[in-house]
C-alpha cells in the first residue's frame, strides 16, 4: 500500500489552501443543521426520482411491486475540491488522452498502422472479443469513435507524499454517471446557496449544451438539421434516469429499440404523426444488443438493419460500434505509447504501472506479490472480478492464483494504491473515505468537456470500491476558478 | 412525437383521472352512510359502487361480506384489485416514470410524490378512520398533477395526449357514475318510461315532488346532492338552476351542460378539440366519431334521452367512449408496422 493522501488535509491539523474556505464556514455549521440538510437532499433525491435500478436486489418495500429495486445513491455534503492549475493541467491530459483513443479506433478498424509498428501486438487487438470485423474499412464521421468518454482517474501519493493523478480505466463504450454530476451540483446549490457566492465554483451546468452539440456535430454530412435521440434499453435499466434525464435536459427524444425501424437503410421513429428518420443516435445500449440481424440475435432492445444503415453512413452511432477495442484493460497498458506514437507527444496523464499476465516474466511477479496487488479481469467492469490482495482472505487469493495460471491473458495486475480520501459523513460523524473521479470528454468538431467530473466514494470504512452497485456513493465536485 | 410516448402519456392522465373519480365515489358512499339509513340502502351503495366499475364478480369471490371497511380497503389500497386507487396512481406513476424526459420536472415530480406519499398513507388502516381526509387528498393530488400539466408543459402533442386521456375518462367515468345512481333509486327515468313532456324543458319547474312523502323528499334530496358533490356539481347546481334538486335536472346538468366540467358535453369537447390538434393521415374516421358523439350532446335533449331511457343511452355512449378509445389507440399509440 502506498501512503495515504487526504485531499483535504495535508497531515492530521494542517487544511490544504484549497479548502480553507470551506474548512472555515463547515466549523461554523452546527451539526444537526448538517443532519437535516441531509434528510433534505435524500427527500429531494426520492421525490426528484434520482434512482438507479440494482440488478437482483430483493424487494425490501412489502408494499411496492415496482418502486422497491429503485435504489437512491448516497450523496454526501462535503465536496470534492480542485484546485484550478490541477485541473487545468488534468483537461489538458485527457483531451490528449482521448485524442490518441480515438485515433486508435481508428487505426485498428483501418490501416492498423499501430500494430505494423510492432508497438500493439495485433493478437491483443484482433483476438479481443470487443474488436468488431463489422467496422473494418467503415467511415464514420470526422473519425470520431467515442464521443462520449469517461476518464476514471484516482489520486495516490507518490513516494514523498504528494498526490499524483493516476488514469486508472477508460470507458468508451456507454459511460454513466454524468447525470449525478449535474444533480449533485444543483442540490448543493440549494441546501448551500451561501457557499457558492463564498467560493468561485466552476459551473457545469452546460454539459447537456456541449453534449447537443457534439451529437449534432458528428451527424451524416448530407444532414443540416440532424433529428438527434437518445436510445434506452427502458426503464428498469440500472441508468434509466440518467437516460431520460439527458433527452430531457437536451430536448430530444428518448427511444427504445422497439421505437425504430430501418428501412432502405434508413432509421426511423415511430411517431403519432407517422415515421420520422433519425439521423443521430446517442445510444445507452451496449454493441451487443443494437441489432439483432447483426448481434445477439435475442435482443429486443436494438433495431433490425441499424448496422446496415450505420455501415451506409445514413445514422451516426454514438459512441460507434467497436468502441471497445480500446478501453479493454488489455490495451489500456498501451495508452501512453498511443500517445506518443499518434501524436508525438509526451503523456500528460500517467497510467498506474501495470504488470500484463500474458507476459511470462510479468505473470511470474504477479503470482509471487498476490497478497499486496489488484489484480483485475480484462473484460471486468464494475468493480466486479477482481481480487485487491491486501484485503483477500488467504483462500481468495488461491482461488485467483488458480484462475490465473488457467488464464494469464485474462488478467492484469496493478499496484494496490490507496486511493486519496476526502471527508465524508458517516454514522459516527465526518471521516476519511477513499474517492475516484469521473470527468466526461466530449469529442466531437472539438474535444470538450465541463469542469471536474463525477466523484464517486466508497462509504464502507476502508474499502477502496466505489461502484455505485457496490454501496458507493457520489459528491459535488469543485473546480475552483482562480 | 413517439407513439410509445403519447401512449405512457395518455394512460398517466387516464388512471389519475380513474382515481380521482374513485375517490369521489367513495366519498359519496362513505358520507352517505353517515345517515340514517338501512342497512339494505347503505349495502346498495356499495353494491352500487363496486358495479360502476364492474367489480362486484371479484369482489364477492375474495371479500365475502360488504362492509364499509372492506369496500373501502378495496377499493384504496388493495394490490390485487387493478381497480383501486393505489394501482391507479402506481400506473400513473410508473407511465410516467417511462416518459419523464417529456414531461416537465413539476409534472413528474408531482406524479412520484403522489405515489410516495400514497403508499405512506395506507402502510396500515389508520387512513378508515377518516376516510375523507384521504379521499380529498387523492382529489386534491389528482387536481394538483392537472393543473401542474396545464401550468408548465408545452402545449404541444405531449399535452393534447394527456388532456384526451383526462377527459375520456372522465367522460367514461361520469357516465358510469350516473348510470348506476339512477339505478339505484330505480327511477322512473331509467327503464325508459316516457314522462310528462315539457316539464323538464328548458327551465321549466315542474313540481312533480309534490306528490312524494316528506320522507322520499328527503331520501331523495340525500341522493341526488350526493352525486352531484361526488362531481363538485352541487353549488354549480344551485348556481345553474337556482331550483330544487330534480333528477332530470341533475341529469341534464351531467350530460349536456358544456359549461359543467365534468358534464359528458364538457368531456367530449375537449377530447374533439385536442385530437383534431393531432390529427394524422390515418384518424379520419376516429375524429369524425368523436366530433359526431360531441354533436349529439351538443345538439341533445335531456327530455329525449330520458325517453329513450337513460340506461340504454348511457350503456350506448359508454360504448362510443370505448370505440373512440380503440380508435385512438390504432391511430396515435400503437407502434404501426413500417
Amino acid at each position: 500500500m502506498t501512503p495515504k493522501f487526504d485531499e483535504m488535509h495535508a497531515g492530521d491539523s494542517t487544511v490544504r489552501e484549497h479548502y480553507q474556505g470551506y474548512d472555515r464556514w463547515l466549523a461554523a455549521q452546527k451539526s444537526d443543521v448538517m443532519l437535516s440538510r441531509r434528510e433534505e437532499a435524500e427527500m429531494i433525491f426520492r421525490r426528484v426520482g434520482i434512482t438507479f435500478a440494482v440488478y437482483g436486489a430483493k424487494d425490501e418495500d412489502a408494499n411496492s411491486q415496482n418502486a422497491g429495486n429503485e435504489r437512491l445513491i448516497p450523496f454526501d455534503l462535503i465536496p470534492r475540491v480542485i484546485p484550478a492549475h490541477e485541473w487545468a493541467d488534468m483537461e489538458k491530459g485527457l483531451a490528449q488522452r482521448v485524442a490518441a483513443l480515438n485515433r486508435f479506433i481508428h487505426d485498428v478498424y483501418h490501416d492498423q498502422n499501430i500494430i505494423r509498428a510492432g508497438i500493439v501486438p495485433a493478437e491483443q487487438v484482433l483476438n479481443n472479443a470487443q474488436y468488431r470485423p463489422e467496422m473494418k474499412g467503415v467511415d464514420v464521421p470526422g473519425g470520431i469513435y467515442s464521443h462520449i468518454s469517461g476518464i476514471d482517474i484516482i489520486r495516490a501519493a507518490d513516494s514523498d507524499g504528494e498526490g499524483r493523478y493516476y488514469v486508472l480505466e477508460d470507458n468508451l463504450r456507454v459511460p454513466s454517471g454524468v447525470s449525478y454530476m449535474l444533480e449533485d451540483r444543483k442540490m448543493m446549490m440549494r441546501l448551500f446557496p451561501e457557499l457558492f457566492s463564498q467560493h468561485r465554483v466552476a459551473p457545469v451546468a452546460h454539459y447537456p449544451d456541449l453534449l447537443l452539440e457534439t451529437l449534432r456535430s458528428v451527424a451524416p454530412a448530407s444532414v443540416n438539421e440532424p433529428t438527434v435521440v437518445v436510445l434506452t434499453p427502458g426503464m428498469h435499466n440500472s441508468a434509466y434516469f440518467e437516460h431520460a434525464f439527458l433527452a430531457q435536459q437536451m430536448g430530444i427524444e428518448l427511444v427504445e429499440g422497439q421505437d425504430l425501424f430501418v428501412k432502405d437503410n434508413f432509421v426511423y421513429m415511430r411517431t403519432t404523426q407517422g415515421p420520422k428518420r433519425v439521423d443521430v443516435i446517442y445510444r445507452r445500449v451496449d454493441d451487443d444488443f443494437l441489432d439483432p440481424l447483426a448481434f445477439r440475435k435475442d435482443s429486443t432492445l436494438g433495431c433490425a438493419g441499424l448496422l446496415g444503415a450505420y455501415r451506409a453512413g445514413n445514422v451516426t452511432l454514438s459512441n460507434a460500434i467497436g468502441t471497445g477495442v480500446a478501453d479493454d484493460k488489455s490495451i489500456y497498458p498501451y495508452v501512453p505509447k498511443m500517445i506518443e506514437f499518434y501524436l508525438g507527444e509526451k503523456p500528460i496523464l500517467h497510467n498506474v504501472p501495470t504488470w500484463m499476465c500474458r507476459k511470462e516474466d510479468d505473470l511470474k511477479y504477479v503470482l509471487a506479490n498476490l497478497h499486496e496487488l489488484v489484480v483485475k479481469e480484462v473484460h471486468g467492469a464494475g468493480g466486479y472480478g477482481m481480487l485487491i490482495g491486501p484485503a483477500a482472505t488467504k483462500a481468495e487469493i488461491e482461488d485467483f492464483r488458480r484462475a490465473l495460471v488457467a488464464n494469464p491473458s485474462g488478467y492484469i495486475a496493478q499496484p494496490t494504491l490507496s486511493l486519496s480520501t476526502c471527508p465524508t459523513y458517516v454514522e459516527s460523524g465526518i471521516a476519511p473515505r477513499h474517492i475516484d473521479l469521473r470527468p466526461f470528454v466530449l469529442s466531437g468538431k472539438a474535444v470538450q468537456m465541463v469542469p471536474g467530473g463525477l466523484t464517486r466514494v466508497a462509504l464502507k470504512e476502508g474499502s477502496l470500491v466505489v461502484n455505485s452497485s457496490q454501496g458507493g456513493g457520489t459528491k459535488d465536485t469543485w473546480v475552483l476558478e482562480a | 412525437m413517439l407513439s410509445r410516448t403519447a401512449d405512457h402519456l395518455f394512460w398517466m392522465a387516464r388512471y389519475m383521472e380513474r382515481a380521482e373519480n374513485t375517490a369521489r365515489m367513495l366519498d359519496v358512499n362513505y358520507q352517505a352512510s353517515l345517515l340514517p339509513q338501512s342497512a339494505d340502502a347503505a349495502e346498495k351503495g356499495w353494491k352500487g359502487l363496486l358495479g360502476i366499475s364492474e367489480l362486484s364478480g371479484d369482489f364477492a369471490k375474495n371479500h365475502g361480506a360488504i362492509t364499509p371497511d372492506n369496500v373501502m380497503r378495496y377499493m384504496v389500497s388493495d394490490a390485487k384489485n387493478g381497480s383501486s386507487i393505489r394501482n391507479c396512481l402506481q400506473a400513473a406513476r410508473e407511465n410516467a416514470r417511462a416518459v419523464r424526459g417529456t414531461l416537465t420536472t413539476e409534472v413528474w415530480e408531482t406524479q412520484n410524490q403522489t405515489w410516495l406519499e400514497f403508499q405512506r398513507m395506507v402502510a396500515d388502516d389508520s387512513y378508515l378512520r377518516d376516510p375523507s381526509t384521504m379521499f380529498e387528498w387523492v382529489k386534491f393530488r389528482s387536481h394538483l398533477s392537472r393543473g401542474v400539466t396545464v401550468g408548465t408543459m408545452l402545449q404541444d402533442d405531449a399535452f393534447y395526449f394527456l388532456r384526451i386521456g383526462s377527459f375520456l375518462e372522465r367522460a367514461d367515468n361520469t357516465a358510469r357514475l350516473l348510470d348506476v345512481k339512477f339505478h339505484a333509486v330505480e327511477s322512473e327515468y331509467y327503464g325508459g318510461t316516457v314522462i310528462g313532456n315539457g316539464q323538464s324543458q328548458g327551465n321549466g319547474n315542474g313540481n312533480a315532488q309534490s306528490q312524494s312523502s316528506g320522507k322520499d323528499i328527503e331520501v331523495d334530496f340525500y341522493h341526488w346532492s350526493g352525486i352531484l358533490r361526488s362531481v363538485s356539481g352541487f353549488e354549480v347546481y344551485r348556481k345553474a338552476y337556482r331550483n330544487v334538486i330534480r333528477p332530470e335536472k341533475v341529469a341534464e346538468l351531467l350530460i349536456l351542460r358544456p359549461d359543467m366540467p365534468r358534464s359528458l358535453a364538457a368531456c367530449m369537447q375537449e377530447v374533439v378539440t385536442n385530437l383534431q390538434k393531432v390529427a394524422n393521415e390515418q384518424s379520419a374516421d376516429t375524429l369524425r366519431k368523436a366530433g359526431r358523439l360531441q354533436a349529439d350532446l351538443q345538439y341533445g335533449r335531456i327530455d329525449e334521452i330520458l325517453a329513450t331511457g337513460l340506461h340504454a343511452y348511457l350503456t350506448q355512449f359508454l360504448e362510443r367512449v370505448g370505440t373512440l378509445g380503440v380508435g385512438i389507440s390504432r391511430d396515435f399509440l400503437v407502434p404501426v408496422a413500417a
